[in-house]
């Protein structure tokens, strides 16, 4: 009975061991990185992390397939190193001995992947599943792109600031021609007074005697003789 | 009874002018590149040289004629002499090729400053591919600054023959830029004056922030030492000595009528001796200021990038053999990787490839300049300070006030010229001749929004200013100095400034800049003539990086005529005229 019993368990044993092995067949390595995650908060990575992983796979199995089947034992690590990495694989306990396909594995942890980071603190950067690849969140788009509004505000302050001035230089345009027009009126106005040259009233310079100037002497003798 | 010329409100509104159009994107993203690459703090030395030989001499004259004829660039030159008019036409021709391509910058500058208001910034990580499983592939290739730069600002296409659709997002920043110039020189100088007190100060503030913000990064030491260290042995090298050269010449915008149509605004009796001094001084400190700044950025840039290499490496490595978190560090890695290929000597050789030598050297020999450095390089590294948004939005506007400030001056240029016409000036108002202006060129600068615009922006900004540049500035001194006379200029300066120049500047004018500006003409020729096909970079986006790329013929075609648009002036102008007088004297013989 009880070699049976041996026989039986070192069977499991070595059925596990071959199940988790570094690149076997639906087994996927994790990678964790805590110290670049939370610097001094860091925890360290002990046996009840590991459980409390373990636990975690099969809780997003749970929800994926919406089986209560899976346990936490059928979840095995193997390979840790100091790194923290390691390799793991889930079993399927109503088949004997057979692991679960690792596309079922995938889409389970891509489903729950928030859940499980949330539950060591640790990202999608931080807590990678290699051969499992994220999606990354695209950035928040608003509806109106941001440098159109600043664009539109800025155009429309050049254009009021080139009317503004284009309008007040056409008004001063206008001005300075009415005051010209006015001055040219005025001007007007005094002409039809008498209009004198050099004192003396046009009509009379009119005569074709004209006026003598007494201050040049009319001395013929200062003139040279022809 | 006519318009009496306008004129600044105040000496310092003319300084501000000129400052604000010589400080502008050149200080930022050429002079820190060529501190590198010329031999950090020992380029300095031939960037003083040229300064005292070449710039400030060479600023003087431009004033000064401006000042005496009162008239822009065309009519000043007409003046000296008829057969010069040649001169000012090319300046107003390269002014106008100049501000279709200059404000695309500022359509970029609006770009970025817009998409600053956002948390988190959108050059800061890369978008998702289509089924979000990780980051788009073009992204993941570069860095997501480069893939923000050259497939969301630019869209760019692999090369220039495929030329791709307006993009509409730049089309209208391209358009706003545009406007805005439009605003700020509506009503000639009465606008222009107010705003150039903005524009001129603003940037030094910003640079100051820069400055403090700069200093205290983590890393920013690196940059500064890399910089500083003045590795002598490139003075030997004549690439530094023009380069230098180069540098003062196009950094002070001579030779496009800019300074020539500001000085024309001046009263009679403004010192413009003082002022040209004032403003190249100011303008060379501004590019040092600039460049310690930008050192101090590029530090921490290379410091930041150099530690993610290295943690990247030490994540493979703990990865790879499974040890323990925190064992390796960046002090011990060496050890350990000596360790790592003894135990394991399989598996290290397998990873090898894999493993990159971090080197901050690398990393900060990496030299970048203009708009590759302005929006790339800056951008990435805003995006690692805290409160990025709040250092985004002041870079960019502080690019934005440089770029405007320079653009006043090359409307200026082109309009000065324009609104002294008297057939112009009659038949338009300054407003409509601005506006015609702008729209023209608004028109033009649209096709640097297609795909493969930044391609034709390269053109435009390597070939369309140089030669001819050098050109015009060469006639123009020789022009003062042996055909105007320097005894009648002395006499024009004794006028105006109240002193005749001594004879520093006597001989600058009439020996030293000349000699100068020939030989910097003699090395472009032959530089451009030995390369033989002229090429450019294209971006690749299967491989995410540029690569190098001959240019079609058209383009060729294109680059010819950019050049010899602006330099036929010269002697066409002579030749007109004198058919023109040849004509008229037949014609009054005759009678």
């Amino acid at each position: 009975m009880l070699g049976v019993l041996l026989l039986a368990f070192s069977l499991v044993t070595i059925a596990h061991s071959d199940f988790c092995r570094p690149d076997a067949q639906n087994a996927f390595k994790v990678r964790i990185s805590i110290k670049t995650a939370l610097g001094d908060n860091a925890y360290a990575w002990d046996a009840s992390e590991e459980y409390l992983f373990k636990a975690m796979v099969a809780f997003a199995m749970r929800r994926y397939s919406d089986k209560e089947t899976t346990q936490i034992s059928n979840v095995l690590l193997c390979n840790m190193t100091e790194r923290v990495s390691f390799w793991f694989v889930v079993t399927d306990s109503a088949k004997n001995v057979t692991t679960v396909p690792g596309s079922e594995v995938e889409a389970a942890i891509r489903m729950n992947r928030n859940r499980i980071n949330s539950a060591f603190l640790l990202t999608d950067n931080t807590l990678q599943f290699l051969k499992i690849s994220s999606t990354l969140s695209p950035p928040i788009e608003p509806t109106v792109p941001v440098w159109l509004i600043v664009f539109s505000v800025v155009l429309c302050l050049v254009v009021a600031g080139i009317l503004f001035l284009v309008v007040s230089g056409i008004r001063q345009r206008k001005k300075n021609n009415n005051e010209s027009v006015e001055i040219g009126d005025l001007e007007d106005k005094c002409d039809t007074s008498v209009t004198t040259e050099n004192g003396i009233p046009c009509d009379i310079l009119d005569l074709k005697a004209g006026q003598i100037n007494g201050v040049y002497a009319a001395d013929d003798e200062q003139f040279t003789p022809l | 009874m006519e318009n009496p010329r306008p004129l600044w409100d105040n000496p310092l509104q003319f300084v501000f002018a000129c400052i604000s159009y010589a400080v502008g994107l050149g200080n930022v993203w050429r002079f820190p590149y060529l501190c590198q690459l010329y031999g950090g703090g020992g380029f300095l030395i031939p960037y003083f040289i040229m300064l005292i030989v070449e710039g400030m001499p060479l600023l003087y004259l431009e004033l000064a004629v401006g000042q005496h004829m009162r008239r822009g660039s065309i009519g000043a030159w007409k003046i000296i002499s008829p057969y010069l008019s040649g001169v000012g036409i090319a300046s107003v021709v390269v002014s106008f090729f100049l501000s279709m391509y200059y404000n695309v910058i500022n359509a970029w500058a609006f770009w970025y400053l817009f998409h600053s208001f956002q948390d988190p910034l959108p050059w800061a990580s890369c978008p998702l591919n289509s089924n979000h499983t990780g980051f788009d592939e073009e992204c993941a290739k570069t860095s997501s600054t480069q893939y923000f730069w050259y497939r969301k600002t630019l869209n760019i296409s692999p090369s220039i023959e495929e030329y791709g659709s307006i993009q509409w997002e730049q089309a209208v920043c391209l358009i706003l830029a545009w406007l805005v110039v439009y605003l700020c020189i509506l009503r000639g100088t009465e606008s222009t004056g107010k705003v150039v007190y903005v524009t001129a100060s603003l940037p030094y503030l910003v640079l100051l922030i820069y400055l403090i913000r700069g200093l205290t990064l983590h890393g920013a030491v690196n940059g500064l030492i890399y910089m500083f260290t003045p590795k002598l042995g490139q003075l030997a090298n004549p690439k530094t000595w023009i380069n230098a050269a180069t540098q003062i010449f196009f950094s002070l915008g001579l030779g496009f009528g800019s300074l020539i149509a500001f000085a024309s605004y001046n009263e009679p009796n403004n010192n413009c001796e003082r002022h040209a001094i004032i403003v190249s001084l100011i303008n060379s400190s501004t590019s040092i200021f600039a460049s310690i700044v930008t050192f101090s950025i590029y530090g921490f840039k290379a410091t930041f990038n150099y530690e993610n290499c290295l943690s990247k490496v030490i994540l493979l490595l703990t990865n790879t053999f499974d040890l323990e978190e925190g064992a390796l560090t960046a002090d011990n890695l060496d050890s350990m990787k000596d360790y790592l290929t003894s135990t394991y000597p399989n598996q290290y050789v397998e990873l090898l490839p894999q493993i990159k030598n971090c080197s901050l050297e690398a990393e900060l020999d990496t030299a970048v300049q203009g708009t590759g450095l302005a929006f790339i390089v800056y951008s990435e590294a805003i995006k690692n300070m805290e409160v990025s948004q709040l250092y985004s939005v002041l870079y960019f506007i502080m690019l934005l006030m440089l770029g405007i400030g320079s653009m006043l001056g090359n409307t200026a240029a082109i309009l000065t010229p324009l609104t002294d016409s008297k057939f112009l000036s009659t038949h338009f108002s300054k407003e409509v001749i601005s506006g015609t202006v702008c729209f023209i060129n608004c028109i033009v600068g649209l096709a640097f929004t297609m795909e493969a615009g930044n391609y034709w922006f390269d053109i435009f900004n390597d070939y369309a200013a140089t030669l001819s540049l050098l050109l015009i500035v060469l006639v123009e001194t020789i022009a003062v100095c042996y055909i105007y006379g320097l005894k009648r200029f002395e006499k024009d300066l004794l006028l105006m400034v109240g002193h005749k120049p001594n004879w520093y500047w006597k001989i600058m004018w009439a020996f030293a800049s000349p000699v100068l500006i020939i030989s910097l003409f003699i090395f472009y020729l032959t530089d451009y003539i030995s390369t033989g096909t002229l090429q450019y970079k294209a971006w690749d986006a299967t491989q995410g990086e540029l690569v190098t790329k001959d240019y079609p013929s058209y383009a060729l075609a294109v680059i010819g005529l950019l050049v010899a648009a602006s330099t036929m002036c010269i002697p066409l102008g002579a030749i007109i005229i004198f058919i023109m007088k040849r004509l008229k004297r037949n014609v009054s013989t005759l009678e």
